[in-house]
C-alpha cells in the first residue's frame, strides 16, 4: 500500500500490482490525461510532475519534479503528488502558467505540462534565477517546436517575482495532512507486488522470501524494463522506505552517503567537498532523474556508462554492504567485476558510499563527453585525481573512467607511471598520453566509436594537464557555457 | 417566433490582423486540458492494437507461425496482410507500401501483422510472440549498394540551363566536393496515433494525429473496401508533425479501422516511441557532389550538382522531395552554366518521407558547401564570395529550372544583417582570438536561406473553407488545415475576425474534419495559412457581400464601400451592430454560411523539359551564427545567432518568430547533435531519445537575437503575409558553416573541412585530426 496525497485528495493505493508506474495511475486509474507520455523512457520530460514532501523538520515542503512515467508509486508514499490540472485555482492560471501563455512559449503543446511542472517547481524556491539555473531546472524537458527561447524568458520573468500561491497558503494544511500520513504506520500484509520494508530486519526478510526479487530505489533504470522490454516483474522490494539509507553523515574525513539517498540529496555536500564534480554532477541526466535515481542505485547498477562509478574509483570510495546481519567494506577499485556484476554478498544490499575528503595537496578534475550537454549518456566519462608533494610531484595519481570498457575502469599503468613525475612537465603530458593511448580497447557502439573513445582518453588528459597548469599561463580549454 | 439568441458582445477593439495574439490553444495547453487523441475519453468497449515487426532487412516470406500471439493473455483477434478486405498497399502516390507486409520484408521491423487486445499492454506483449519465418535475401543497406545494382524507387531527373559542359570546360578554377548528409528523425512529442469507431451501416469514424485527413479517410476507405463516404476523420490538433504524420499517420489509423470493423469495437492504435521511430519514414539521408567553375574573382561560371537520396524502400513522397532538393541547390546564387542531377536510391530501410523543408535542407547546404569551397581556393572571406554570386543583375536571375528570380530580398537582407549583428568586426576579433588560443576556436558565418512556395505536384495547391455565423454573432470557422502547433488556426481565426470586424473570442476555429471541407491537401510545404487562409477569406467574403446587399436593400442604398470594423457595420452614413445586421438577415432569410475555396495562380512545371514556375513566391531569410569548439573533444557551443527572417506582412508576429526560433534550432539539431545510426543488419540503433538526441534547453544560444523583415509579398499571397514553416529551418546551415569556419582556422583559412552531417563533437574531431595531419 501507498498513501499519499493526490493534489488534494488523500488516497491509499495497492501495490500488488509491482510495475504500475506513476504516469500510467494518473492517466489510466484517474483519467488525469494533462500529464503526456512522450517517450515511457524518462527522456524526455512531458511526463513531468511535482513531488511535494515534508522536510526532515516537517516544518515545510521540499518541491521536486520527477518523471511519472519511469516512476513507480512507492516513489508518492508519505507524499503529495502535484499534477498539471491542479495548479489553475477557480479558472485562474497558475502564475507560471499564465506566463507561458504570455511568452508564447507553447506550440504544439504537449511538452507544454510537463515544462510547467518543471517551471513550477523552480518557482517554489521563491527566489530569483539566473539563465543557467533555469537551463538545470529545464534539463530533462525536450520542446521539439520552439526553439526554448520564450520558454526561458517566461520562466525568467515569472520567477523574478514569485507572489504568494495557493500552495503557499495550504502548505500547513498539506504538512499537517502529510505527517499524520506518515505517523500512520499500519501495516499491510501484501507478500507480493511492490514490497517497502522499512527496516534492515524487514528488508532481510524480504530478501529471503524472494530472493529472486529485484532490490529497487529511484527505479530510473529498472523502469526501462517494465516500459520498454515489456517485462512484469511480480515482486519487487524498495529500499526507499529505510531511513537509514538516506542518512547523509560528514566529518573531517569522509563523507558517508546513505545508498538510497537521490542524487539531488547529496547534490550540496558532494560539491561542497569536491567542487571539480560540479560540472560532471549538473550534467547527471536530467533534474528530474536525479531527483529520482539512488547513489547507490547508480554504482549497484554497475553499469560501465554510469557517470558516479568513475568518481568513486578516482575518490577511491568504500561501498558498505549490509544483508540485516552484517555489514561489508567493499572497496570501490575492486567492486566492479564485469559487465553489470559487482563484489555484493548475495542477500546483501548497498547501505553506505564513504568517500574520503581531499586534501589541499589533491587536484582532481572530472570530464565528460556526449553528443549533447543536457541530459545524455556519456561516450566518454574521465576522471582524474592527482596528489601532489610540496615541489609539485605526483606522489599517488587515481583515475576513474567510463565508457571504455565492460565495466567502469581504472587506467592501472597511468597512476602507476605518474608517481614521481612533475605536474607541470612537458613530459608528463607525453608520457600520460603515450599510456592512455593504450589503456583501453571500448567498443563501437551508438554513442560513440571505439577510436573516437580512445582518442578522447588521451585528449581529456591533456586538457586536465594544461588546466593544472599555474595559472599565469592559463589558457582557454573548454567552449563556452552561460552565464 | 422563436426566440434567437441573445447578442454577443461585439469586440470593440481595432482588427486583430498583423498583432502577436496568443495561440488559439495556449490556456488550455499550459493547464494540461488541451485534448489530444490519447486523451479523449473512449467507449467502454474500446480495445488496443499493436504490431508484430520482422527481423531482418530484407527476404520472402515462407510462414507466420501467430498461434502463441493468439494464445496470449487479453488477445482478441490478430490480421495479416491476408485478412484486409480492400486494398493492401496504402502508398500516398506510387505503389509499394502494404499495410502490413505481404510477401517480402522490406526493411527491418516492418509491421507483418497487427494483435488487438483487451489492454495496450497485453497487445504489446502478444505481437513479440510471433515467429515469422523469412527466407533472407541481400539487403542494400547504403546508397553506395543500391548505386551499384542502380535500385532506384523513381526514375532519375535533370535540370539544366545553358552549356554547362563547354563553360566549365573553359573555367580558370575548377573544385569539387561531395557532401554525406545524415537524416532526420521527426521527434513530434506525441507519436502516432488514432482512434476507430465503428459505426452504423459500416461507417467508420476516426481520430487521428494527422497532417492529411483526408488521405486517411481515403486510405481506411480503401482497406476497408468502402466507398470515401462511409468514413469520417476528425483531427483537432497533433503534439507535432513536422511532416512525419503527413503520409505517416494513415498506417495505424487503417489498422485501427480494419481491426475495429473486424471485431465490432472502438480500436486504439498507439506506438511506443521506441517503435514509432523504427517503423516511421525519416527525413532522407544524401550523398551529394557538386563540380563549379569559377572565375578568378569567385564568381561562379557553370556548376554540376547531384543529389542522391536514400529513399529507402518505396517511393512514398521521394519524388517530389528529391525534386525539391534539386529546386534548392542554388539556394539564393546564380549558378551559370548549371546541370542538376537527382538520384532516387532504393535502399531496405524504412521508407523515408517528408519532413520541415522536403528536401530542400538536403539540396540546399550543396550551394554552402560550394560558396565555402569557392572562399577557401580564392582566399576571401565566405561573406564576400556569398554576396558576389548572389541572384541579381550583375550575375543573373534564372534558376536552374528557368525561373525567374524576382523581388529578390536577399541583398538588403544581407546588408542589413551584416550591420546588426556587426559581422565584420566580429570577424576579426575571431581571427585575433584563433592566433591565440591553441584549444579552443571560433567560427563565424552569414548564411541566406531563398525558399520556394507552393506545393511542386500543381493539383495540391488548392484548399477549401465552410464558414458558418451563428445568430449570436458568433463565428464558427472551418478549413482543410491541420493545427500541429504551429498556430494556424490562430491566424486562421485572426483572418475571420479581421473579415468580420468583429473579436477573436467571436471566433471558433474547430476541428479539422473530412465531412466540414472535403478533398482536402495535407498541411505542408508551409502552405497552411497561404492556401486555407485564402479559402477562409473566400468564404467570409461571400457572407459578407450576402449581409452588405440585404443591408443595402434595406436602407435603399447602393451596396459599395461597406465596413466591417471594431463590431459595426458601416455603409455610407449608416451602422449597424454586427450582431444585429446578423439578426436581421437571418428574419430575412440569409443563409449565414458559406464554403470558401481557393487555388494558387501563376504556377507550372513542365517535368519533360525540367522548366516553369513551381513557384509563387520565394521566402528569404539569413542567419549569422558564431560557435566556439574544442578541438581536443570536437565539442562545440553556438553562442551567438542573428536572424532577419522575410515573412511579408506577418499576420502574427509572435507566431511567426516561434516558427523562426524552433525552425533554427530544429534545423541546427539536424546538423550538429541528431544522428540516426543503423546496425549492420538494418536495424535502427538509434531508436529512442537517450540515443538520439534532439536540441536542450542548453543549446539554445544565449544570445538569439530574430528580427522580422516587415516588406509586403509583391505576390497577392492572404494579406501579402508570406509562408513561414519551413525556410528558416535552413537558417540552422549558418551553424554548420560557422563550424566549418572555425575547423578553417587550423589551415589558416586556406583549407576547407570535409564536414559531413551532423557534425557530432566525433566527427568534429576527425575533421580536426585531419586538418592537423593535413598542416604537418
Amino acid at each position: 500500500m501507498v498513501r499519499f496525497l493526490l493534489n488534494t485528495t488523500p488516497l491509499t493505493v495497492s501495490t500488488e500490482n509491482a510495475n504500475q508506474t506513476v504516469l500510467h495511475f494518473l492517466r489510466e486509474q484517474r483519467r488525469l490525461t494533462g500529464t503526456k507520455e512522450g517517450c515511457a523512457s524518462g527522456d524526455c520530460g512531458a511526463c513531468t510532475v511535482v513531488v511535494a514532501e515534508l522536510n526532515p523538520s516537517h516544518t515545510g515542503l521540499h518541491y521536486r519534479t520527477i518523471n511519472s512515467c519511469i516512476a513507480l508509486m512507492s516513489s508518492l508514499h508519505g507524499k503529495q503528488l502535484i499534477t498539471v490540472e491542479h495548479l489553475a485555482e477557480a479558472q485562474q492560471l497558475h502564475p507560471v502558467q499564465q506566463a507561458l501563455v504570455d511568452h508564447h512559449a507553447s506550440q504544439c503543446g504537449f511538452c507544454t505540462p510537463g515544462f510547467v511542472m518543471s517551471i513550477f517547481a523552480l518557482y517554489q524556491r521563491h527566489q530569483p534565477v539566473n539563465r543557467s539555473e533555469v537551463e538545470h531546472a529545464l534539463s530533462g524537458n525536450l520542446c521539439r517546436c520552439t526553439g526554448y527561447r520564450p520558454i526561458i524568458d517566461a520562466t525568467m520573468a515569472v520567477c523574478q517575482q514569485p507572489v504568494e500561491d495557493k500552495f503557499n497558503r495550504m502548505a500547513a494544511t498539506t504538512i499537517a495532512t502529510l505527517t499524520a500520513m506518515q505517523a500512520n504506520t499500519s501495516d499491510d500484509n501484501q507478500s507480493t507486488g511492490l514490497l517497502m520494508p522499512t527496516s534492515r530486519e524487514a528488508l532481510a526478510a524480504c530478501i529471503a522470501q524472494h530472493p529472486e526479487a529485484l532490490l529497487v530505489a529511484g527505479s530510473t533504470d529498472l523502469s526501462l524494463e517494465i516500459t520498454q522490454q515489456l517485462r512484469q516483474f511480480k515482486t519487487l522490494i524498495s529500499i526507499s522506505q529505510l531511513a537509514e539509507l538516506h542518512s547523509v553523515e560528514c566529518d573531517d574525513d569522509y563523507l558517508t552517503l546513505g545508498a538510497a539517498c537521490t542524487l539531488s540529496d547529496i547534490k550540496e555536500v558532494l560539491l561542497d567537498a569536491f567542487a571539480p564534480l560540479t560540472e560532471l554532477f549538473e550534467r547527471f541526466a536530467s533534474l528530474p532523474v536525479r531527483n529520482q535515481a539512488t547513489l547507490g542505485g547508480n554504482l549497484a547498477n554497475a553499469s560501465p556508462i554510469g557517470d558516479m562509478a568513475p568518481v568513486m574509483l578516482a575518490l577511491e570510495a568504500d561501498f558498505i554492504a549490509d544483508d540485516g546481519q552484517q555489514t561489508y567494506t567493499l572497496p570501490a577499485r575492486t567492486f566492479f567485476t564485469g559487465y553489470r556484476q559487482t563484489s555484493l554478498p548475495a542477500g546483501a544490499w548497498l547501505s553506505k558510499i564513504r568517500i574520503p575528503r581531499l586534501t589541499t595537496a589533491d587536484r582532481l578534475a572530472a570530464y565528460k563527453v556526449s553528443k549533447r550537454f543536457e541530459d545524455d549518456i556519456s561516450a566518454v566519462c574521465a576522471v582524474f585525481k592527482l596528489r601532489l608533494d610540496s615541489q609539485g610531484k605526483i606522489t599517488r595519481a587515481t583515475t576513474g573512467f567510463g565508457g571504455v570498457a565492460a565495466t567502469p575502469a581504472s587506467a592501472i599503468a597511468l597512476e602507476q607511471n605518474l608517481v614521481g613525475m612533475a605536474l607541470n612537465a612537458p613530459a608528463t603530458l607525453v608520457r600520460g598520453k603515450q599510456i592512455l593511448a593504450t589503456s583501453f580497447a571500448p567498443i563501437d557502439d551508438v554513442r560513440a566509436s571505439a577510436d573516437y573513445r580512445n582518442q578522447l582518453v588521451v585528449n581529456l588528459w591533456h586538457r586536465f594537464f594544461v588546466e593544472q597548469q599555474p595559472s599565469t599561463n592559463r589558457i582557454s580549454t573548454r567552449v563556452q557555457y552561460h552565464a | 417566433m422563436r426566440k434567437l439568441s441573445e447578442q454577443q458582445q461585439a469586440a470593440t477593439s481595432a482588427s486583430p490582423l498583423a498583432k502577436p495574439a496568443a495561440h488559439e490553444s495556449a490556456s488550455r495547453q499550459v493547464a494540461g486540458s488541451a485534448r489530444y487523441v490519447d486523451d479523449m475519453p473512449v467507449p467502454a468497449d474500446t480495445c488496443y492494437g499493436a504490431v508484430g515487426q520482422s527481423r531482418c532487412a530484407a527476404g520472402r516470406i515462407r510462414n507466420i507461425d501467430l498461434a502463441a500471439v493468439r494464445a496470449a493473455p487479453g488477445v482478441i483477434d490478430v490480421i495479416t496482410a491476408e485478412d484486409v478486405p480492400g486494398h493492401v498497399d496504402i502508398a500516398p502516390v506510387f505503389d509499394g507500401d502494404p499495410v502490413l507486409a505481404q510477401h517480402n520484408i522490406k526493411f527491418f521491423g516492418q509491421p507483418v501483422f497487427a494483435v488487438l487486445a483487451h489492454t495496450v499492454e497485453e497487445a504489446r506483449y502478444a505481437a513479440t510472440l510471433g515467429n515469422i519465418e523469412v527466407e533472407p535475401t541481400p539487403a542494400l543497406l547504403s546508397i553506395a549498394a543500391a548505386r551499384e545494382l542502380d535500385a532506384k524507387v523513381r526514375p532519375s531527373h535533370q535540370m539544366q540551363q545553358g552549356d554547362y559542359a563547354a563553360v566549365y570546360a573553359e573555367a580558370p578554377i575548377k573544385l569539387e566536393g561531395q557532401l554525406k548528409v545524415g537524416g532526420q528523425e521527426h521527434m513530434y512529442l506525441e507519436g502516432q496515433i488514432s482512434l476507430a469507431l465503428p459505426e452504423e451501416d459500416g461507417r467508420m469514424m476516426i481520430y487521428t494525429s494527422s497532417q492529411h485527413p483526408s488521405e486517411v479517410q481515403k486510405l481506411v476507405a480503401e482497406v476497408l473496401g468502402v466507398g470515401l463516404h462511409k468514413v469520417t476523420v476528425d483531427m483537432r490538433r497533433m503534439g507535432g508533425g513536422f511532416g512525419g504524420k503527413e503520409t505517416q499517420a494513415a498506417q495505424w489509423a487503417c489498422l485501427a479501422a480494419l481491426l475495429a470493423q473486424r471485431n465490432g469495437c472502438a480500436v486504439k492504435f498507439r506506438l511506443a516511441r521506441s517503435q514509432d521511430m523504427q517503423v516511421t519514414g525519416k527525413r532522407h539521408p544524401f550523398e551529394n557532389s557538386y563540380a563549379v567553375g569559377i572565375a578568378d574573382s569567385g564568381k561562379i561560371l557553370a556548376t554540376h550538382v547531384t543529389v542522391s537520396g536514400d529513399c529507402g524502400h518505396s517511393a512514398d513522397l521521394s519524388d517530389a522531395i528529391v525534386d525539391r532538393a534539386m529546386f534548392h541547390v542554388d539556394n539564393g546564387y546564380y549558378l551559370g552554366a548549371s546541370r542538376v542531377t537527382g538520384h532516387r536510391f532504393q535502399t531496405h530501410y524504412v521508407s523515408h518521407t517528408a519532413y520541415r523543408g522536403f528536401g530542400g535542407p538536403q539540396g540546399m547546404i550543396m550551394a554552402e558547401a560550394m560558396m565555402d569551397n569557392i572562399a577557401r581556393a580564392t582566399g576571401q572571406d565566405p561573406l564576400t564570395v556569398r554576396k558576389l554570386n548572389l541572384y541579381g543583375p550583375d550575375t543573373g536571375d534564372t534558376t536552374p529550372y528557368g525561373m525567374q528570380v524576382e523581388d529578390n530580398l536577399l541583398p538588403e537582407i544581407i546588408a542589413r544583417l551584416e550591420d546588426s549583428a556587426d559581422y565584420w568586426a566580429r570577424r576579426k576579433t575571431i581571427t585575433a582570438f584563433n592566433q591565440t588560443s591553441p584549444i579552443i576556436k571560433k567560427g563565424l558565418a552569414l548564411t541566406p536561406v531563398k525558399f520556394g512556395i507552393s506545393f511542386t505536384a500543381k493539383y495540391l495547391n488548392q484548399a477549401g473553407a465552410l464558414v458558418h455565423i451563428y445568430t449570436d454573432g458568433t463565428v464558427q470557422v472551418n478549413h482543410g488545415g491541420t493545427e500541429m502547433g504551429q498556430g494556424l488556426h490562430t491566424k486562421i481565426a485572426q483572418i475571420a475576425a479581421h473579415e468580420f470586424g468583429i473579436g477573436l473570442d467571436q471566433i471558433e476555429v474547430t476541428a479539422t474534419r473530412t465531412d466540414k471541407v472535403p478533398n482536402t491537401s495535407p498541411t505542408a510545404a508551409s502552405s497552411g495559412t497561404d492556401l486555407n487562409g485564402k479559402a477562409v477569406q473566400n468564404a467570409c467574403q461571400i457572407i459578407r457581400q450576402r449581409l452588405i446587399d440585404f443591408y443595402a436593400t434595406s436602407l435603399q442604398l447602393p451596396a459599395t464601400d461597406a465596413q466591417f470594423s471594431q463590431g459595426q457595420v458601416s455603409l455610407g452614413e449608416h451602422s449597424i451592430g454586427f450582431t444585429e445586421l446578423v439578426q436581421q438577415a437571418y428574419l430575412a432569410r440569409v443563409s449565414l454560411s458559406s464554403t470558401g475555396f481557393y487555388k494558387t495562380p501563376k504556377i507550372y512545371y513542365d517535368r519533360a523539359s525540367a522548366s516553369g514556375r513551381p513557384f509563387f513566391y520565394f521566402a528569404y531569410g539569413a542567419a549569422v551564427s558564431e560557435v566556439t569548439l574544442d578541438i581536443l573533444t570536437g565539442e562545440h557551443k553556438t553562442t551567438r545567432v542573428d536572424i532577419l527572417h522575410d515573412v511579408g506582412t506577418s499576420i502574427n508576429p509572435a507566431i511567426d518568430t516561434g516558427q523562426i526560433e524552433g525552425a533554427f534550432i530544429q534545423g541546427m539539431g539536424w546538423l550538429t547533435t541528431e544522428e540516426l545510426r543503423w546496425g549492420d543488419d538494418g536495424r535502427l540503433t538509434s531508436n529512442n531519445m537517450a540515443t538520439y538526441k534532439i536540441p536542450a534547453i542548453g543549446d539554445t544560444p544565449a544570445i538569439f537575437n530574430v528580427d522580422l523583415l516587415y516588406r509586403p509579398n509583391a505576390q497577392d499571397s492572404i494579406y501579402h503575409s508570406k509562408a513561414v514553416g519551413e525556410p528558416p529551418f535552413m537558417l540552422g546551415i549558418s551553424v554548420w558553416c560557422a563550424l566549418k569556419d572555425a575547423l578553417s582556422s587550423l589551415s589558416g583559412y586556406t583549407q576547407d573541412p570535409q564536414l559531413d552531417t551532423p557534425a557530432t563533437p566525433e566527427r568534429v574531431l576527425k575533421a580536426v585530426l585531419a586538418a592537423q595531419d593535413a598542416g604537418l
